[in-house]
C-alpha cells in the first residue's frame, strides 16, 4: 500500500472529565474515501476538529501526508473543511468565495479568477461567479463550500456532516454527486455522518464510532456482513435483534434459546461459549417466507402482523408463534407474499450463516 | 397610496396611529416646534424696537468671525477623533463579550460597562476633576512614584476632554459592536483560517463587513453624542474649552443674542448631518441598513 495521507495514534481528546475522542487510531490511504460513521455526541466533530487543527490533542499524534501535524495552525495545515452549516462568506460573491483561499496563497488576481471558474464549472456552476452566496439553492451552495475547499487542492478534504441541511431527495442526488466528484478530482476524503446509508454507499473504508472509540473500521460490505461488535451490527443497516443464552456451541455455530420457547441458529463472532447470556442480530433479507402447512416448510412459525410497503425494500412484519417476538422479514422482489393479510399464519427460516451472534459483555467484562 | 388614505380609516389604522401618537407628539413638540422656531429667530435682523426684518447677517457673523468657525471645525474634527478613538476601544472590549466570554461572565463585563452610567453625566465629570486637579489624586500619585517633581495640573487639556468623551461615549459604541459581533458565526472565522486566512485577514475580510453595520450605528450615535455634549467639555476643558455647545450657551445666556446662538444651533445641526452622510459613504452604507439591523 502507498503511503498514508492521513494517520492517527491513539487520539484523545477530553473536554473536563468527559473523554470525547478515546484513544484513536487509523489510516486513511492516498485517494480514497473514508467515512466516520457514528451516532450524534459520540465526538466525530471533534475528531475532524482535530485534524483541521481547531482542536489540540490531548494526546496520540496526527500525522497527514507523513507530516506531523503537532502545533501546526489550521491555516498551515495541508487540510480543507465542509464546515456542517457549510459557512461561505455572505459578505462576498460565489467567485470571491472561491477565490478566497487562492488569494491567502498570493495568487495573482487574473489566475485566481481562471481557477475559480474553473473550478465552478466543474461542479456545474458555470457562470455563478457574480451570483450572490444567498441568491443560491441548498445544492448549489453545498457545491460552492466544496468547490472553495478543491480549487486549493488540498491532501485532505474534511467534510462534517455535509449533505446534513439538504432535504431527502436532494440529499440522494448530492451524494451521487460527492462520490463522483471524488473519483473525479482523487482528493483524499474523511467523511463524517450519523446516517449509515451515506457511509455505505459513498465510502471506500468507513471507522465505526461510538463514545468516542472506533468499534470497526472496514469496507462498507464488511461492516454489512461481517460486523464484529454488537453495535456494529445493531448500527448499520436494519437487523432483528434477539436476546437469550447459548445451549449448544459447534464450531463457529450457536443454538440459541430465547428463553421464551424459541430456539434460533447463529453464527458466532468472537468467543461465546455454552450457557452465556447472547444477543443475536439477523438482517430482514437474511429471512426467508414460505406458506405455513406447505410441504418441507420452515422451521419457525408465525402470524402476519403488518406488511411494509416500501418499494424495494418492503418487508412484513410478523410475530413469532412461541415467544411472541416482532420479527422483520424483507419481501422477496417477485411480488410473491405480496398478497399476505394480517393475521395469516406464515412460516420461515433464518440463513444461519447471516445471523450473528455476539456474547452480552457484563459490566465484569469491563 | 392615494386610495388607501382617501378610503376610510381601517381599526387597525386607527390602532397603528394611536400607537404611533406619542412618537408623533415627541417629534411635533420637542423637534419640529423648537426648530421652526429657531429657524425663525436665526434668519431675521431687529431693526429696531420690536421690528425684525427677514436677515442672513447671523450666519454671515459666523464666517466673519474667525473665533466662531474655528471653535466649530475644532469641535468637529475632535468629536472625528473621540469617535475613531471610541471604535478602536470598544472593539476589543465588545470582541470579549460576544466571542470570547461565556454566560455569567459575558453579562458581568457588560454590568461592568453599564455601571459608569448608574451616575450623572455632571457627577462623573466632576469625579474625573477630583481626580485630575493639580491638588488632585493622580498628580500626587504621580509625584509619589517619582514621575513628576511638582504637582501638574492634569486638566484643562485637550487630551483631558478627549479622555472624557471617550470614557463618556464607550457604552454607546460598546452595545451596537457586541449585538453585531454576536450575529457572527463562528465557523466563518473557523472557515476563512482554513482557506488560509491569517488574524488580521480575518478581521479585515470577515469580521468588519460583516459588524460595518453595527460599527457605523456606534459611530454615528457616539459622533452625534459627542458633537453636541457640552458639561464633559466644559468642565474638563476650563473656560476656553473651545466647544462649539459653548459658543451657543454664550450666545444665548449670556449675550442674550438668541438669533445668533439659533443661527449656531442650526450650523451645528447641519455639520452633523454632513459629517453622517459622508461617514456612511465612505464606508458604503445606508442609514436605513444600519439602523435597521441594530
Ligand atoms: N467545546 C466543547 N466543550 C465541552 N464539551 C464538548 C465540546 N465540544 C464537544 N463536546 C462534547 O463532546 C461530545 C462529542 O461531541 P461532537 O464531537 O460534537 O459529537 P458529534 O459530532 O459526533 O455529534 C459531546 O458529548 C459534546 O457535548
Ligand atoms: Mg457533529
Amino acid at each position: 500500500m502507498n503511503q498514508p495521507d492521513l494517520t492517527a495514534q491513539s487520539v484523545v481528546k477530553r473536554f473536563g472529565d468527559h473523554v470525547a475522542v478515546d484513544s484513536i487510531s487509523f489510516e486513511v490511504a492516498r485517494g480514497s474515501f473514508f467515512s466516520i460513521l457514528g451516532p450524534s455526541g459520540c465526538g466525530k466533530t471533534t475528531l475532524l476538529r482535530m485534524i483541521a487543527g481547531f482542536l489540540e490533542p490531548d494526546g496520540g499524534e496526527i500525522a497527514i501526508g507523513g507530516r506531523t501535524m503537532r502545533g501546526v495552525a489550521p491555516n498551515r495545515r495541508p487540510v480543507n473543511m465542509v464546515f456542517q452549516q457549510l459557512a461561505l462568506f455572505p459578505m462576498m460573491s460565489v467567485g470571491e468565495n472561491v477565490e478566497f483561499g487562492l488569494a491567502r496563497r498570493g495568487v495573482a488576481r487574473t489566475e485566481r479568477r481562471n481557477k475559480a471558474g474553473a473550478m465552478l464549472e466543474r461542479v456545474g456552476l458555470a457562470g455563478a461567479a457574480a451570483k450572490r452566496v444567498d441568491e443560491l439553492s441548498g445544492g448549489q451552495r453545498q457545491r460552492v463550500a466544496i468547490a472553495r475547499s478543491l480549487v486549493l487542492e488540498p491532501t485532505l478534504l474534511l467534510l462534517d456532516e455535509p449533505l446534513g441541511a439538504l432535504d431527502l431527495k436532494l440529499r440522494e442526488h448530492m451524494k451521487i454527486e460527492l462520490k463522483q466528484l471524488q473519483a473525479e478530482f482523487g482528493t483524499t476524503f474523511v467523511y463524517i455522518t450519523h446516517d449509515q446509508s451515506e457511509a455505505l454507499v459513498l465510502s471506500d473504508h468507513v471507522g465505526v464510532m461510538n463514545h468516542g472509540r472506533f468499534e470497526q473500521i472496514g469496507t462498507p460490505q464488511d461492516l454489512y456482513y461481517r460486523p464484529r461488535t454488537p453495535f456494529v451490527a445493531g448500527f448499520v443497516g436494519d437487523s432483528n435483534r434477539l436476546t437469550g443464552r447459548a445451549t449448544d456451541v459447534a464450531g463457529d455455530r450457536v443454538r440459541v434459546d430465547t428463553g421464551d420457547g424459541w430456539t434460533v441458529e447463529a453464527r458466532r463472532e468472537g468467543a461465546v461459549a455454552d450457557g452465556d447470556a447472547v444477543e443475536v442480530f439477523v438482517r430482514p433479507e437474511a429471512a426467508t417466507l414460505s406458506r405455513a402447512g406447505e410441504s418441507g416448510s420452515a422451521p419457525h412459525e408465525g402470524t402476519v402482523e403488518s406488511l411494509l410497503f416500501d418499494g424495494a425494500k418492503s418487508a412484513v412484519l410478523l410475530r413469532e408463534r412461541r415467544s411472541r417476538r416482532e420479527v422483520r422479514v424483507a419481501l422477496p422482489q417477485t411480488g410473491e407474499f405480496a398478497d399476505l393479510r394480517t393475521g395469516e399464519p406464515i412460516a420461515f427460516r433464518f440463513d444461519a450463516a447471516r445471523a450473528v451472534c455476539f456474547r452480552v459483555r457484563s459490566d465484569r467484562d469491563g | 397610496m392615494a386610495d388607501a388614505a382617501a378610503a376610510p380609516m381601517s381599526g387597525a389604522g386607527w390602532r397603528k396611529a394611536l400607537l404611533m401618537s406619542p412618537a408623533l407628539a415627541w417629534l411635533a413638540l420637542l423637534i419640529v416646534l423648537p426648530h421652526a422656531e429657531l429657524a425663525v429667530l436665526s434668519f431675521r435682523e431687529q431693526a429696531g424696537l420690536r421690528h425684525y426684518v427677514p436677515s442672513l447677517s447671523h450666519y454671515r457673523e459666523f464666517f466673519h468671525e474667525p473665533e466662531y468657525w474655528h471653535t466649530f471645525v475644532r469641535t468637529a474634527w475632535m468629536s472625528i477623533v473621540a469617535t475613531f478613538a471610541t471604535l478602536c476601544l470598544a472593539f476589543p472590549i465588545a470582541w470579549v463579550i460576544a466571542k470570547i466570554a461565556r454566560g455569567r461572565a459575558a453579562a458581568w463585563l457588560f454590568l461592568a460597562c453599564m455601571i459608569p452610567f448608574w451616575i450623572s453625566e455632571t457627577v462623573r465629570t466632576l469625579g474625573w476633576m477630583i481626580l485630575l486637579r493639580e491638588t488632585g489624586v493622580l498628580p500626587a500619585v504621580l509625584v509619589k512614584l517619582g514621575i513628576v517633581a511638582h504637582p501638574v495640573e492634569l486638566l484643562y487639556h485637550d487630551t483631558t476632554i478627549m479622555v472624557g468623551l471617550i470614557y463618556n461615549s464607550m457604552l454607546f459604541m460598546i452595545v451596537p459592536l457586541v449585538s453585531s459581533l454576536e450575529s457572527l458565526d463562528n465557523a466563518l472565522i473557523e472557515a476563512a483560517y482554513d482557506l488560509g486566512a491569517n488574524g488580521l485577514t480575518v478581521l479585515r475580510k470577515i469580521v468588519i463587513p460583516h459588524a460595518a453595520p453595527g460599527i457605523t450605528a456606534g459611530c454615528i450615535i457616539v459622533f452625534m453624542l459627542t458633537l453636541g455634549d457640552y458639561i464633559t467639555p466644559t468642565l474638563l476643558g476650563g473656560k476656553d474649552s473651545g466647544w462649539f455647545t459653548e459658543q451657543i450657551y454664550t450666545e444665548f445666556i449670556t449675550r442674550f443674542d438668541w438669533g445668533q446662538g439659533a443661527a449656531f444651533g442650526f450650523l451645528l445641526l447641519v455639520l452633523s448631518t454632513l459629517i453622517v452622510i459622508a461617514g456612511l459613504k465612505l464606508s458604503g452604507q445606508r442609514f436605513g441598513d444600519v439602523m435597521g439591523r441594530t
